[in-house]
């Protein structure tokens, strides 16, 4: 098989070409071909690439004393300590979520399945700052647990508990909708092998099932952090800006941006920066080392 | 919207654990999105059909949300025609570096917003590294509608170029031989032989492009300027109500911007379905 699919690539060796392998009539001129891949390319360059880089040139724009500088700043550190909490709640809260949800939907059949899936995907539709409003409606001091919430001495809307909400909300799809058609394609003869051999349901899940998922469970993680982490719009309605209290990295960055503190907010964006590359690389590691043991089906 | 008919078992079930699962997916979703998002229709239903319609047509609402939907729209478009060119280029052609840049197409979706909002306006303000070149032209991006479109260009792309990049490496090959041994020249095979099977892909991409650009706010304001009625967008407007306690009228915004959002979901939806049933049909 890996033969077959190596040998169109070589150079033709015959002094007469196959024409599958030429293919001459399916493409285009070279100088089409060479004008369509410098088109894609420059418009990646602008649209890509640049944003990218521009960050970095701005955080060292001082100097690397001053990048690092900014990074002594209390209210910086709260930030940055703050986009950890949020994350590491609303990605395990996430996951279970997503296992329950791949389990239910790819192991069994009821009616109503493809309603359920599509409302998994709901939040990806919904505006980040709607996201954050709905919580600002049910927990504010005008909303309907409000009074109840301010009663208990429970705050969530300027609060810790209402970024970690507005967070679980935008990034609630991540993990499941990367398990779902990965666990339906995998079947469940694996797990009906495992149970008829005496295992229990857990055993099966810890010894069967999750070993099948693993990388595509960890690329569903890795996409829902970057988004938990870099979260913006919904933490932004019901965060407060409360300086050094209730300020995520991306908020912090804002603050520091309108105060005109360039250097300060692009070292910190910088950070964010690089856990988008750290993510894209492994995301890509992960695609090309393990393809088939992610989901063929991924939307994108 | 809650309530989902659950079959009573007409297939055995061996495996253990459909119950728990199931209720917990359940009790999570509306915990955590459905009883939150009705929440929003239940509040904007308080205002009465003329209570909203006072909020929908004031002159600024009306500005704020022709600018997000027209904006997102013109995005798209851009998208649909850079992001085909680039999904073409990575799935027919081969060339230095391609896996590299294939990796770095999903940059949009890792990039905090805040982050690609903040760059983008450095590189389109005045002294920037684009704006620069575009002063002498007097071409303003950066704190006008223009920037904005930029901005929802650049976290739109991956959406179109993801969903079509599968599709355009299904097309049969044979087809457009068939078509080039009928005489076919290689821009009608394009025309008439790709594009119409990649065409309901495409659509699904625009309009998951659309549908996020149209609620995008981390990477618009820092480049759109924030004047009212000229570079405003709707999302930013929910948050200046809800800062000055006008919990009515966010909530309106809010409610039309969802009611729009699912129809888009829905018609995504429609589209996928089309495309699978004609992947089946080939």
């Amino acid at each position: 098989m890996s033969a077959l699919d190596t040998a169109p690539r070589e150079p033709a060796k015959l002094p007469f070409e196959p024409l599958i392998q030429t293919n001459a009539v399916i493409t285009e001129q070279p100088w089409i071909r060479w004008m369509l891949i410098a088109t894609a390319l420059l418009f990646l360059a602008v649209f890509l690439f640049m944003p990218l880089v521009s960050v970095f040139v701005e955080a060292l724009r001082k100097g690397v004393q001053a990048y690092f500088d900014s990074f002594t700043n209390t209210d910086t550190l709260s930030a940055v300590k703050l986009t950890l909490i949020a994350a590491g709640i609303a990605v395990p809260a996430n996951l279970v979520f997503g296992l329950c949800a791949a389990w239910a939907i790819a192991k069994f059949d009821f009616r109503g399945k493809q309603l359920l899936i599509t409302l998994i995907d709901l939040p990806f539709s919904v505006s980040p700052v709607v996201a954050g409003l709905i919580y600002v409606l049910i927990f504010g001091s005008h909303g309907w647990a409000g009074p109840w919430a301010s009663d208990h001495d429970i705050k969530v809307i300027f609060a810790v508990p209402g970024i970690v909400l507005a967070t679980i909300f935008v990034t609630f799809p991540f993990i499941a909708r990367e398990l779902i058609p990965l666990m339906q394609e995998l079947g469940s003869d694996d797990e009906q092998a495992a149970l008829s051999l005496g295992a229990s349901g857990w055993q099966t899940f810890w010894h069967v099932t999750l070993p099948n998922i693993r990388w595509g469970l960890l690329y569903g993680v890795l996409l829902c952090n970057a988004r938990a982490m870099g979260e913006f719009g919904a933490v932004s309605v019901v965060s407060g800006h409360i300086r050094g209290l209730t300020n995520t990295m991306p908020l912090q960055i804002e603050i520091l941006y309108n105060d005109y503190q360039f250097v300060s907010a692009f070292s910190v964006a910088s950070l964010l920066a690089l856990l988008a590359l750290v993510t894209l690389g492994a995301k890509s590691f992960l695609e090309w080392h393990y393809a088939d043991q992610l989901a063929a089906t991924r939307r994108h | 919207m809650t309530s989902l008919a659950i079959a009573t078992g007409q297939r055995r079930r061996t495996l253990p654990g459909f119950t728990p699962t199931l209720g917990y997916t359940i009790f999570y979703l509306s915990l955590i999105v459905l009883i939150p998002l009705a929440g929003v229709f239940f509040k904007a239903s308080g205002l009465g059909f003329e209570g909203l319609w006072n909020v929908l047509s004031s002159p600024r609402v009306v500005a704020a949300l022709k600018l997000s939907f027209g904006s997102a729209l013109v995005a798209a478009m851009i998208n649909v025609v850079f992001g085909t060119i680039v999904a073409w280029v990575f799935v027919r052609y081969r060339f230095p570096g391609k896996r590299l840049f294939d990796a770095f197409i999903d940059l949009p979706f890792a990039l905090p917003t805040a982050v690609a909002g903040i760059a983008l306006t450095a590189i389109y303000a005045p002294n920037g590294w684009i704006g620069s070149l575009l002063m002498p032209l007097d071409i303003k991006v950066a704190y006008t509608p223009l920037g904005i479109i930029v901005a929802m260009t650049f976290i739109g792309l991956p959406f179109i170029v993801r969903t079509l990049e599968p599709v355009l490496g299904e097309v049969e090959k044979e087809l457009e031989e068939a078509a080039a041994t009928l005489g076919a020249a290689r821009l009608q095979t394009v025309v008439h032989v790709i594009l119409p099977a990649v065409f309901p892909a495409l659509m699904t991409g625009f309009a998951l492009a659309f549908a996020r650009a149209v609620g995008e706010y981390g990477s618009v304001i820092f480049i759109a300027g924030n004047f009212p009625m000229v570079s405003e967008i709707a999302p930013l407007l929910i948050i200046i109500k809800l800062e000055e306690f006008d919990y009515r009228g966010a909530t309106a915004i809010a409610a039309a911007m969802l009611v729009i959002s699912f129809l888009l979901l829905l018609a995504i939806n429609l589209l996928q379905a089309w495309s699978r049933r004609r992947g089946v049909a080939r």
